[in-house]
């Protein structure tokens, strides 16, 4: 069956749900609404008002209540409505979740998932479109995944709801309907600690992850035309992060471009680069450039389309790195 | 005008401060139990002045004493079941050892060595707590995962006068509230948050008032009688396993010492105020209840004094001989299965 994303996470939420009786889910408007992005449209007709539980509006407490939950037994799925309301419940996930199985030496654990919509390009008002992958990629304890089609949603959320450890899943709003594609409703998973190669290349590697696939892979169809091979990694699994895979394409091409929609400074390229002048360095025929967004507040959307990496500046970063000698 | 709702709050005691039954205890509770309420609550005092002699001596760090909240923490300890989870913040050393924390795992956790969170008895029950009110929404999950899964227990949670303030105990409250959570929040009602006191910390009357907002019942116990705190919260719970619940009980007592080995109280409390708060001393007062009734005697408190020291002593010297934690310690629990980046850093700290 062709789904879009965001259909693909009510399929692996249903699956989920199906295969383990200790799986709920938790969230503001998620059920006789199923979620303002209808990501869980159905479930509590399907499953019943003890496993789809709508909330008050409490982040931190949707937080807190997941990590009870979850140390007693059950598996919680909560969603948080945007990502930038996920700062109200950065102190339970940041300084609880990612802690407990560490401070009771193991003795109790957080198996939960916390979902979240997160980037921007929908025309969404103030503090709808935040992208934190590095502030939690900075935090011990949990883990940071995020799909880039409805396959990799499909098969990396039932992971994520298999791991027996605190996994936020950040869906790309921008992606939730972008494009459709068939995915097997068979409970098949995708791993939570590798990258994916979407198109091979041999000339330059982009790294990128979320919506920004769409952008990189237009920049890649740009180069082609230009006789330019280009390799795309989709991370995917932001912690842990698979440097083997990008290690083993910078190997090849030489040289890299990470882009992503979050601001510049500090964010998640800057860990990546980081990691390729320590480990890679030797592989680098040019300096690794980053495409971001920029540092500063996520704009009121009609200065959106300005802030997001565009194929315009991806190119133009790939063409330094391609021309340095 | 109407009024479309309106509320009070109860305040319950049972022995005032010389001792005196100011109203018939509840039936269940004996003589017997009277003395081991007494003995625990002396346990606890021994304890805590021993846990601050090893924080001064250097053999501990920063400990935050109990003294004065003697009743709270052995009237909570005995009206729980040992199935219900405790999720206590960090000034109930003493509930947390009789329920079950060994006095090693207690001191090797003050003395900053990770180990003494595994608590090998009462192993579901969860960590002290350090930051705020945190732990108020874990025990509504807890609660909620109890009452799912169809066990009978109730997840109790602590809070101190000044954590009270803070958003995590009002969302936990609404959020239980709105569940029907089979949670007991209590609020240690001791004056004083660090250096700041209750009228500087809110200006409502009582804590158990805030239950109200939350829609969840709640009332006001004498923290410093340990009948009245045995019996509000063996109520409540009785209340909460016949899922009525949640509940706020809010125990009025006085942090008799400094917040923690690190605070020295007299910089910002007067000294009056703290003579007048041990005419209301947890443990002389049911001293002078049992005495009165020859139920205790001199040479019984001495025999008992000796029992403990001799107890808590032993508990100090194996805890002292313990071997230094492995530095490789702290990234293995980390996760299930260590990963592979950190299983590099493991090996680098196993190299220390």
């Amino acid at each position: 069956m062709s789904v879009t994303l965001v259909q693909a996470v009510t399929m692996a939420l249903a699956r989920a749900m199906e295969q383990d009786d200790r799986v709920l889910l938790l969230g503001q408007d998620i059920g006789v609404n199923g979620g303002v992005f209808r990501a869980t449209d159905g479930l509590l007709k399907k499953f019943g008002d003890r496993r789809v539980l709508d909330t008050p509006i409490s982040e931190s407490a949707i937080v807190g209540s997941s990590i009870g939950m979850a140390a007693r037994g059950l598996c919680p799925v909560a969603e948080i409505q945007f990502m930038g309301f996920l700062y109200a419940g950065l102190d339970q996930l940041l300084s609880h979740a990612g802690r407990l199985r560490s401070r009771t030496r193991g003795r109790l654990s957080c198996p939960m998932v916390i979902r979240t919509p997160f980037g921007g390009g929908i025309r969404a008002p103030e503090h709808h479109a935040d992208s934190l992958e590095s502030i939690l990629a900075h935090s011990p304890g949990i883990r940071v995944v995020i799909p880039s089609s409805p396959s990799r949603a499909y098969g990396l959320l039932l992971s994520a709801i298999q791991d027996p450890d605190p996994v936020v899943f950040m869906e790309p709003i921008r992606l939730y309907r972008g494009s459709k594609e068939p995915v097997n409703d068979d409970g098949g998973v995708l791993p939570l600690d590798t990258c994916f190669v979407l198109r091979e290349g041999r000339d330059i590697t982009l790294v990128t992850w979320g919506s920004c696939v769409v952008e990189v892979s237009e920049a890649a169809d740009q180069l082609e035309e230009e006789g330019i091979s280009a390799e795309i990694i989709d991370v995917a699994s932001i912690s842990r992060l698979d440097m083997d895979t990008i290690f083993g394409s910078v190997e090849r091409t030489g040289r890299c471009v990470i882009i992503h929609e979050a601001p510049l400074t500090s964010g998640f390229g800057a860990e990546i680069a980081a990691r390729l002048a320590d480990e890679g360095l030797l592989s680098l025929r040019a300096p690794v450039k980053r495409v971001g967004g920029f540092d500063t507040a996520y704009p009121l959307y009609r200065l959106e389309n300005h802030y997001l990496p565009t194929t315009h500046r991806i190119l133009e970063a790939c063409r330094t790195v391609l021309d340095f000698e | 005008m109407k009024t479309v709702a309106s509320f009070k709050i109860q305040y319950t005691q049972f022995l005032d401060q010389e001792g005196k039954e100011v109203r018939p205890f509840p039936p269940e509770i004996t003589d017997a139990q009277l003395a081991e309420y007494y003995r625990d609550m002396v346990f606890c005092r021994v304890f805590d002045k021993k846990a601050v002699a090893l924080q001064r001596t250097g053999r501990i760090s920063t400990y935050a004493p109990l003294i004065g909240q003697e009743a709270v923490d052995v009237g909570i300890a005995h009206a729980m079941q040992r199935d219900d989870v405790f999720l206590p913040y960090y000034r109930n050393t003493g509930t947390q050892i009789l329920r079950g924390v060994s006095l090693v795992e207690t001191l090797l956790y003050f003395g900053g060595d990770e180990r003494g969170t595994a608590f090998k008895e009462a192993c579901q029950d969860f960590p002290t707590q350090i930051n705020l009110s945190t732990q108020t929404p874990h025990a509504v999950g807890v609660a909620m995962a109890m009452k799912l899964q169809g066990e009978p227990h109730v997840a109790v949670t602590t809070v101190g006068d000044g954590a009270c303030s803070k958003g995590d105990f009002y969302e936990a409250m609404n959020l239980a509230g709105v569940w029907g959570a089979p949670v007991l929040f209590i609020a240690m009602n001791n004056q004083w948050a660090i250096s700041v006191p209750y009228e500087s910390q809110t200006a409502a009357e009582t804590l158990a008032q805030k239950a109200i907002a939350a829609g969840i019942g709640s009332e006001q116990v004498d923290g410093n009688d340990v009948v009245a705190v045995y019996d509000g919260v063996d109520r409540a719970l009785a209340l909460i396993r016949e899922g009525k619940g949640p509940y706020l009980i809010e125990l009025k007592t006085y942090r008799l010492g400094d917040h923690t080995t690190a605070d020295n109280a007299s910089r910002y409390r007067p000294d009056k105020e703290v003579s007048e708060a041990w005419k209301r001393d947890p443990i002389a007062r049911l001293r002078a209840y049992l005495s009165a009734r020859d139920l205790w005697t001199k040479d019984q408190e001495e025999k008992l004094l000796t029992e403990m020291d001799q107890r808590i002593e032993a508990a100090v010297e194996q805890y002292l001989a313990i071997e230094a934690p492995r530095p490789a310690g702290m990234v293995e629990h980390l996760f299930a299965e260590l990963p592979p980046d950190l299983e590099v850093q493991r090996e680098i700290l196993d190299g220390m």
